[in-house]
This record gives C-alpha cells, sequence and structure tokens, in this order.
C-alpha cells in the first residue's frame, strides 16, 4: 500500500498512503493494548537506528517498534564515534549495507541525509528527522492523535506555535495536515518564520491571542535554547511572555481543543505546566501512538517489492 | 606548421567580422583572414599581397575544413579557479588548461584563493611558469587584494601587477571591511587593473547553502538572501563612485544586483559585471533533488532572477560571461548537502549553455561571442579574443547546430561536479586552436 520503498517525507506521500498507515497503525495500537505485545511479520529482518543526533525518545520508539515485529535492531550512535575519525557518511551507510540491514532509520542535523542514503542504498530508508526538512513519522503520530479525539481531520483548525523555521516536525505537520484538508496557522516571530511559507496553504499569526482563535488543536514546538545567543529572540522570558502557551490563553481556543507536543518539553519556555499537565493535554498518548504509527511504518514498507 | 581554415563562418565581434571565409595562420600567429563575397574590407597581414589568394598551400599546411561551423576567437574566461598551488587534488594548472581549451577557451584568468593564497610575486611566478611548462592555454593569474585575503592589509598589488597578475580580487569570500575596499579601488588607480568584487554579505549569508525562498523552506534548508549579493554590489558601487577605482562584479545572481548596476553605469560609474551560465540557465526549484553539484555560490536563484539576468545580458548591463570553473574532487561533493563543497565544474559546458540564450533570443551570436572574448579581454586588459592580423592564433571552431550528451565522466577537467550531466546540448567544440596548437575534439 506503499508505493516507495523510503518513508522520507510526508512530501511524498498521497492522501491515500496516509490513510492507509494510519488504518494499520490502529491495528497495532490493539496489538500493543494486549498481555503480548509482539508479533512476528519482521521476524529475520535487520532494523539499523543510524542516528547522528542525539534523540532518546525517537531512537527508543523506532527500536520498540522493530522488537514488536519480532525484527532485530542494532543501535549505530555515530554522533561521536565515526565521524570525529573523519569517516564519512558514505563510508558509514556502505558500511551499514555491508552488515546485511534491511532498513536504516536515520536521524541527522543535514536536511536531505536520508534522500542521499536512498540513492546509495537500495534498502528501505525510515527518515527520523533530517535537519529542518521533515519528521514524518512525528507528523503522521500526529495524526493518528487527532484523529482518534476529533474523528475527523478536514476542516480542524491546527494552530503550531513556535520555531517554525528550524522545525522539521512543524513542516511534517504542516504537510500531513495540509494534505488531509485541515486549516493549518502556525503563530511564531518573524524570525522564526520561514520564508514564504504562506504558500504552503497555510496562515502565519505573531499574536498569539489571535492565531489561537477557535483552534481545535494546538501543538507547541521545543524552543532551542541556544536561539536567544543567535539573534532569534532578546530572552526566553520574553518569548514565554509573547508566545508561551498558558492556561489564560487557552481560552480563546475551542473548549474542546487538544494541546500536543512532539517533546521534550521546555516547560515555562514554551509552555505552562498546568497547561502540559492539564486535562487538554494529550502529550502522553501521542508517545504511545508513536509507537504503533513507527510499527505501521515497518510493516508497510516491509510489504514493498524492491 | 601552417593552418588553413576554410569553409567555416567567421564570427569576431572585435572587429565587427561575421561571414563565410578562410583564416590562414603561421607560427602560432594569424596572418590572415580573408572574407569571401567580399563585403566589407579584408584584413591580411602587413606583408599579404592585395586582393591575392591565400598563400599558396606549401608542404606544411594543415587545412581544416570548417563546413558548419562558426569559427570563433578562442574565449576568454575571466573567473576560473584552477586550485594550483595546494588543491591539486581538485584540479591543476594541466588539468584546467586541458579542460579550457576542450570548451573553447583559449585563456583563463585564475582566482588567487589557492593554497598559498597568489598575494605575493613568488606564487604568481609560480604560476605563470607552471602554466608555460604544463599548461594548455593561456593563463593570466588575479592577484589577492588583500594578504592572504583576510581582510587586514593590501598586498603589493604593485608588484604582483608587474610580476604577471592582470586584476585584482579576494574571490572566494568577499572584503569586509569598507575601508580596505575604498582603499583596494583607490590604489589600483595607479595600473587601472580591475578590482574584482565577490559580493556576499558574510552576516547576511552565514551558514546558508541556497537561495533564501520558498524552496529552501520546503527543503528545510539554510537559504542565502539575495540582500546578502545586493548589499554588497551597492555599498562597492558607491565605493566606486567615491574613488573613481575600476570595479569588476563577479557572479551577479539576482534581479536586485542587475538593477543597481544597470542604475549605476547609467550615471556613468565605471563599473563592469559578468555572470555565469548557471545563473540564467537554473533556478532553485532544481535543488529538490539535494543533488550537491547544484550547491554553488551565490546559490542559483529564481525564474525572476533568471530573466532579469537575461535582460541584464541584453541591454548590456552584465558585460561578459564567465565560468566560475569552481571543480571540486568527489569526496567533497559526496557528502550531506550542507557539508559539501560550492561550486561547479563549468568550463566544458559554458559555451553550449549559452548558446541557448542565441535560441531564447536574449543576445545575437555575435554579442554572445561578444561576451565571452574581446569584452572579458578588454575588462581585463589582456591582447585576447580577437582574430585580428597579427594575434595569437587562439580559435575555437564550433558546430552551432550539432547535439551531444553531457558526460561528466568524460570531463578533461578533475572536477566532475556539474549538475548538466546527461542534458542534451548544441554548441560543443570540435576544434580548439590555442596559440597555433590544434586540438580535435571530434
Ligand atoms: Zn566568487
Amino acid at each position: 500500500m506503499l508505493n516507495t520503498k523510503d518513508l522520507l517525507g510526508i512530501k511524498e506521500l498521497t492522501p491515500e498512503e496516509i490513510y492507509s498507515i494510519l488504518d494499520t497503525a490502529s491495528g497495532f495500537k490493539d496489538v500493543l493494548q494486549r498481555d503480548i505485545k509482539k508479533v512476528p511479520p519482521l521476524r529475520g529482518k535487520t532494523v539499523v537506528n543510524l542516528f547522528f543526533e542525539p534523540s532518546t525518545r525517537t531512537r527508543t520508539s523506532f527500536e520498540l517498534a522493530a522488537k514488536r515485529l519480532s525484527a532485530d535492531v542494532v543501535n549505530f550512535s555515530v554522533a561521536t564515534s565515526s565521524v570525529t575519525k573523519g569517516e564519512t557518511l558514505k563510508d558509514t551507510a556502505l558500511t551499514i549495507k555491508a552488515l546485511g540491514a534491511d532498513f536504516v532509520v536515520i536521524r541527522h542535523s543535514s536536511a536531505g541525509v536520508p534522500h542521499f542514503l536512498s540513492r546509495l542504498l537500495d534498502i528501505s530508508i525510515i527518515n527520523a528527522g533530517d535537519g529542518a526538512n521533515e519528521h514524518p513519522t512525528q507528523a503522521l503520530l500526529d495524526l493518528f492523535t487527532v484523529l482518534s479525539h476529533k474523528k475527523k481531520i478536514k476542516g480542524l483548525i491546527i494552530a503550531i506555535i513556535g520555531d517554525i523555521v528550524h522545525s522539521r516536525v512543524a513542516r511534517s505537520c504542516i504537510y500531513a495536515f495540509v494534505k488531509l484538508g485541515a486549516r493549518v496557522r502556525v503563530i511564531c516571530p518573524p524570525t522564526l518564520t520561514p520564508p514564504e511559507i504562506t504558500n504552503l496553504g497555510i496562515e502565519v499569526f505573531h499574536n498569539m491571542e489571535k492565531g489561537l482563535e477557535d483552534a481545535d488543536v494546538i501543538m507547541t514546538l521545543r524552543l532551542q535554547l541556544e536561539r536567544q545567543s543567535k539573534g532569534f529572540l532578546p530572552s526566553l522570558e520574553e518569548y514565554f511572555y509573547l508566545y508561551g502557551l498558558t492556561s489564560e490563553r487557552m481560552r480563546v481556543a475551542k473548549g474542546d481543543a487538544i494541546v500536543m507536543h512532539p517533546g521534550p518539553m521546555n516547560r515555562g519556555v514554551e509552555i505552562e505546566s498546568e497547561v502540559a499537565d492539564g486535562r487538554q493535554s494529550v502529550i502522553l498518548e501521542q508517545v504511545t501512538n508513536g509507537l504503533a504509527v513507527r510499527m505501521a511504518v515497518l510493516y508497510l514498507l516491509a510489504g514493498v517489492k524492491k | 606548421m601552417n593552418i588553413l581554415i576554410k569553409n567555416g563562418r567567421i564570427i569576431d565581434p572585435s572587429q565587427d567580422i561575421d561571414g563565410k571565409g578562410e583564416i590562414l595562420i603561421e607560427d602560432g600567429k594569424i596572418m590572415e583572414v580573408r572574407r569571401l563575397k567580399a563585403e566589407g574590407k579584408r584584413l591580411k597581414a602587413k606583408n599579404g599581397k592585395k586582393n591575392s589568394e591565400l598563400r599558396t598551400p606549401d608542404s606544411e599546411l594543415r587545412i581544416i575544413d570548417a563546413s558548419g561551423c562558426i569559427v570563433i576567437p578562442g574565449l576568454v574566461d575571466m573567473h576560473t579557479h584552477l586550485r594550483e598551488p595546494g588543491y591539486e587534488y581538485k584540479e591543476t594548472i594541466a588539468t584546467g588548461t586541458k579542460a579550457a581549451v576542450r570548451g573553447g577557451f583559449t585563456s583563463v584568468c585564475c582566482m588567487p584563493n589557492t593554497n598559498p593564497v597568489n598575494d605575493t610575486i613568488s606564487v604568481t611566478a609560480f604560476i605563470i611558469d607552471k602554466a608555460k611548462k604544463e599548461g594548455s592555454c593561456a593563463v593570466y593569474p588575479i592577484g589577492a587584494i588583500t594578504k592572504t585575503q583576510r581582510n587586514e592589509e593590501l598586498a603589493e598589488l604593485d608588484a604582483l601587477k608587474r610580476s604577471g597578475c592582470v586584476a585584482f580580487s579576494d574571490d572566494g569570500k568577499p572584503v569586509t571591511n569598507s575601508l580596505i575596499m575604498r582603499r583596494a579601488l583607490e590604489y589600483s588607480k595607479i595600473f587601472d587593473v580591475p578590482i574584482i568584487s565577490h559580493c556576499e554579505d558574510m552576516y547576511l549569508s552565514e551558514g546558508g547553502v541556497m537561495n533564501e525562498g520558498f524552496i529552501s523552506t520546503i527543503l528545510g534548508l539554510k537559504g542565502i538572501p539575495k540582500a546578502a549579493e545586493e548589499i554588497m554590489v551597492a555599498r562597492d558601487l558607491a565605493l566606486c563612485e567615491l574613488t573613481g577605482g575600476k570595479l569588476h562584479i563577479a557572479h551577479v545572481s539576482t534581479e536586485g544586483s542587475v538593477g543597481l548596476i544597470r542604475e549605476a553605469k547609467a550615471r556613468g560609474i565605471r563599473v563592469t559585471a559578468e555572470t555565469c551560465p548557471h545563473y540564467f540557465t537554473l533556478t532553485d526549484e532544481a535543488l529538490k533533488s539535494y543533488d550537491t553539484n547544484l550547491k554553488v555560490n551565490p546559490p542559483v536563484r529564481t525564474e525572476r532572477d533568471v530573466e532579469a539576468i537575461k535582460r541584464g545580458l541584453n541591454d548590456n548591463t552584465i558585460d561578459a560571461i564567465a565560468t566560475d570553473h569552481a571543480p571540486h574532487h568527489a569526496d567533497d561533493k559526496t557528502k550531506e548537502f550542507d557539508a559539501a563543497a560550492f561550486g561547479i565544474s563549468g568550463l566544458e559546458t559554458a559555451f553550449p549553455l549559452s548558446l541557448k540564450l542565441v535560441e531564447q533570443k536574449v543576445l545575437s551570436l555575435k554579442q554572445l561571442i561578444h561576451k565571452m572574448t574581446v569584452t572579458p579581454a578588454n575588462i581585463m586588459g589582456i591582447l585576447k579574443g580577437s582574430l585580428s592580423v597579427g594575434s595569437d592564433a587562439d580559435i575555437a571552431i564550433i558546430d552551432p547546430e550539432k547535439s551531444l550528451e553531457v558526460d561528466s565522466s568524460t570531463f578533461l577537467s578533475k572536477g566532475k561536479n556539474t549538475p548538466f550531466h546527461g542534458w542534451v546540448l548544441k554548441g560543443f567544440v570540435e576544434k580548439t586552436i590555442a596559440a597555433g596548437k590544434i586540438y580535435d575534439w571530434t
């Protein structure tokens, strides 16, 4: 039901493919509620987690997803070892191929690295985040989470708040929600707004109250703390004052709006604890759904003829 | 050996020649250019006989049949990176000049960002000497503006000039310090050579790897805004006006830069400008593949910019077409897009890509050849780019109708880094004659 060997981004997917992943994920979510959570479809397959950026959350989620499907998992952390020795990306990729991997889950700080690997290797490449380009499984799990609460995507108002320009999560979510018919808004300071982003058919707000008005889904992003020293922001306090998600501000959104965050959170910078832990928050559900979605992606890609 | 080129269409903008004719070469010099159907003036060597046939063929005469081809002055590239000394794994004077003659270029001006930087007469002498021994065409070094291109002190411009540098530039980097740029423009008036500016505001471009705009947004790559170039163009034009120096703007890539230069020229400011084939051929849309062969500085821009550059070429706001030939080893390109080197190996595709401008009616064939021969030669103050009697026999013979597919693996340059691999283009060079030596590419 997927037409490519890789999952490089949401950009490349059709709405049908997205729904097929989400449907498959809901099957796996049931599996995850069972007593015995392991199923056999990837027995004998090897998944390599190739992480050039530290990310315990995403790596653990992929690792567990692969293991639930009975695959063997190798974690290849390159952040400090080979790269400092001068090994190139190409050499690393060829090494992984020589190890006989069937899937590579790749996280890299540079956009386009999954595409580079895809050209170099004929095994399945799954993008687990490349620079400011995409983080497709995050967007898929966000869709899954929203669907489970709202039962539809079309017509919903989705507000994404924060450092949009540097965010792969924001981009993947914009593509995903727009493809399925939602109305997407981004709320961010002008210094963190990507050039010409409105061409994607979304609205840009620099004011929280206006941007949150009538929102069904509020997604706030992690603010990298070094943005201040790079001159994007005068101070984190000022950022919180202008763009922090507080219970006060939640009032302009719909009464049943849900709050999401891709994690890890900076409490008191982009989100107030009262909201993060409040009744509208679905942040922990996102983590569980992430597991089901990643199982679905691995499962479906395994079925693609190479 | 003497050479007679027959049956070709001779186009030499320096003498306003365009027509069928014959060229006789003796001892590496152009002896006679004879136009058939004698309209206009007939040109010949001082010792030639009036209205006579070309000299009778002797045993040493090699006859080249240029039927169906244009016969033009060897192209002049005012912006080449030969990489030697220091980066011989990317290119050498030997391989770079071979690539040049393959592309129809018989004169190249090489940028000083080598290692060591060409900021002293010993480096200049090394380049000139090496080019004499191993080069396939004429090489003119460009000296650095500042010592080690560090923006602190002027290099010894006069000494460099005397040892053979034809212009000055800190190319690869801008002269960030406006005061140093002012001094360079002032000081260069002693010898009236151009100061070539690589226009880039390094604060604005920091970390950028492609044009800033919608495409950089959807690729998640850091953009270089057009303003990074235009701010420096505007600054240098103001400094040129202030000093009366001779300014040349390298690799113009944006609509705004074209506008600034056009307006400055209209006010009588002494500025010239070049662009490169990729800036009127490609847009940032092409980067969707993340192909690092498209990574170049300044970056390829948008359709609007491409159109503006074409208008600038058409109305002579942009005087010349240069290659900015920037060869790299595959290891420097087979990388993450962010980490890959900037640059395109351009010598071997420049003319066919530029010939598209004729098809698109941006330039006439003669105007195009003007911008690739006598114009750059004049800007650099070198006696090249002309078929006038007595000149070095530097000639390119090109079939403008024959199509070929670009195959980077056949490049003579060590740098196979071209985004045009697989493109089918017209106007590859059939034969090049460099100082009387014949290279046959068919
Ligand atoms: Zn440059």
